[in-house]
């Protein structure tokens, strides 16, 4: 079965992100496909690497980004929430003057549409949040 | 349809909006702060074992251990891992997220 | 659950809206999904429970909050044909609310109704 992800929270502050990564790891351990994880509101903090996280504690970023190398994830964090929020990537960097970027490995930005389209193409869509 | 609830019930509506708009045969998954509501001998015990007469109510193992409400899940409310939150998802037509 | 339209499936996709405006974001980011949304020409409706009603409040006024007042967002929704706006009526009832305070036509729906109306729905999101 396909399912598509939705994550409306950023990490460490709310369990969101967590339930939504070990919900998207046992579906992928059960044979599913995971169509897309979209990332939005303050969920779009997910994305950015210069998260450091204590040596102790999971790091939530690498952790997602490991997971997209390995099993091919689309990990899409939305341009709006992005923009607003500080998070961006090279080209999102140069188009609005931004002296540097913040994307981590893995995670791509796009549109809104895209989190519609999952709806349309996956057979689930399962909502973490707070 | 499979209802999934993040709250705690002492705090937050999210639990009474969710049984009130479950129908008859849905499934109730708590998960995270939501767990507490399966905890027995509570003030919110008696409208969750009421609940149980038309909806079948889960809540994720990994949230009650990590809250040490392991010995305190009511009978009735059945435990299950993310492998059995995929399961459900799977296993239901589509899932709203009381968040 | 899902129909033929020109040769593609349309999904039947509801937007819950439970949160109040300003206090959070959530209630604008939401709409601005459902704007985009509209041009995917799925079947979408719009439920609004418990606070998510104060998201359609009459004279809503955030000049001094410095703020974007969104509330006339919703009159255009019906330029995007999304015309299905659900209501509970408890909520309403509950906050000394009624039809003529909000700012586009709705139809009022009781529990069980809106419970229905969920139930028959393929994507459900929730911010």
């Amino acid at each position: 079965m396909k399912f598509g992800i939705l994550v409306n929270e950023g990490p460490y502050t709310h369990e969101a992100s967590d339930t939504a990564y070990q919900f998207v790891k046992a579906a992928l351990a059960k044979g599913h496909e995971i169509y897309r994880v979209f990332f939005y509101h303050d969920g779009v903090n997910n994305g950015t690497r210069l998260t450091v996280p204590p040596q102790d504690d999971r790091n939530i970023v690498k952790r997602w980004s490991e997971l997209a190398a390995e099993h091919k994830l689309d990990l899409v964090v939305c341009i709006a929430a992005a923009q607003r929020r500080g998070l961006m990537d090279k080209s999102e960097a140069k188009r609005n003057g931004k002296d540097a970027d913040n994307i981590a490995p893995g995670f791509r930005i796009s549109g809104l549409g895209q989190l519609i389209e999952a709806g349309i193409q996956s057979d689930r869509l399962v909502v973490f949040g707070d | 349809m499979l209802h999934t609830v993040n709250k705690s019930p002492f705090e937050h509506k999210a639990l009474e909006s969710c049984l009130k708009f479950a129908r008859q045969g849905s499934a109730v998954l708590l998960i995270e702060d939501g767990v507490y509501a399966a905890a027995r001998d509570t003030a919110v015990s008696p409208q969750v074992q009421k609940a149980l007469h038309s909806v079948t109510i889960y809540a994720l193992k990994p949230d009650v251990e990590a809250r040490g409400m392991q010995n305190r899940v009511m009978d009735g409310v059945r435990l299950v891992d993310y492998g059995g939150f995929v399961d459900l998802v799977a296993e239901h037509n589509a899932v709203q997220s009381w968040l | 659950m899902t129909e033929e339209n020109a040769g593609s499936v349309a999904k039947r996709f509801l937007y819950v809206n439970r949160r109040a405006p300003y206090g959070t974001l959530y209630a604008l980011e939401s709409l601005e999904v459902v704007l985009i949304g509209a041009a995917f020409e799925q079947d979408v409706s719009l439920a609004f429970l418990g606070d998510g009603v104060y998201q359609l409040t009459k004279g809503q006024d955030t000049k001094a909050l410095e703020v974007k007042n969104f509330s006339p967002a919703f009159r255009a929704l019906e330029d995007y044909d999304v015309t299905k706006l659900y209501v509970e009526k408890e909520a309403l009832e509950a906050r000394g609310l009624s039809e003529s305070d909000l700012v586009v036509p709705v139809e009022v729906v009781d529990a069980e109704r809106m419970a229905e109306i969920m139930e028959a729905q393929d994507v459900i999101l929730s911010f």
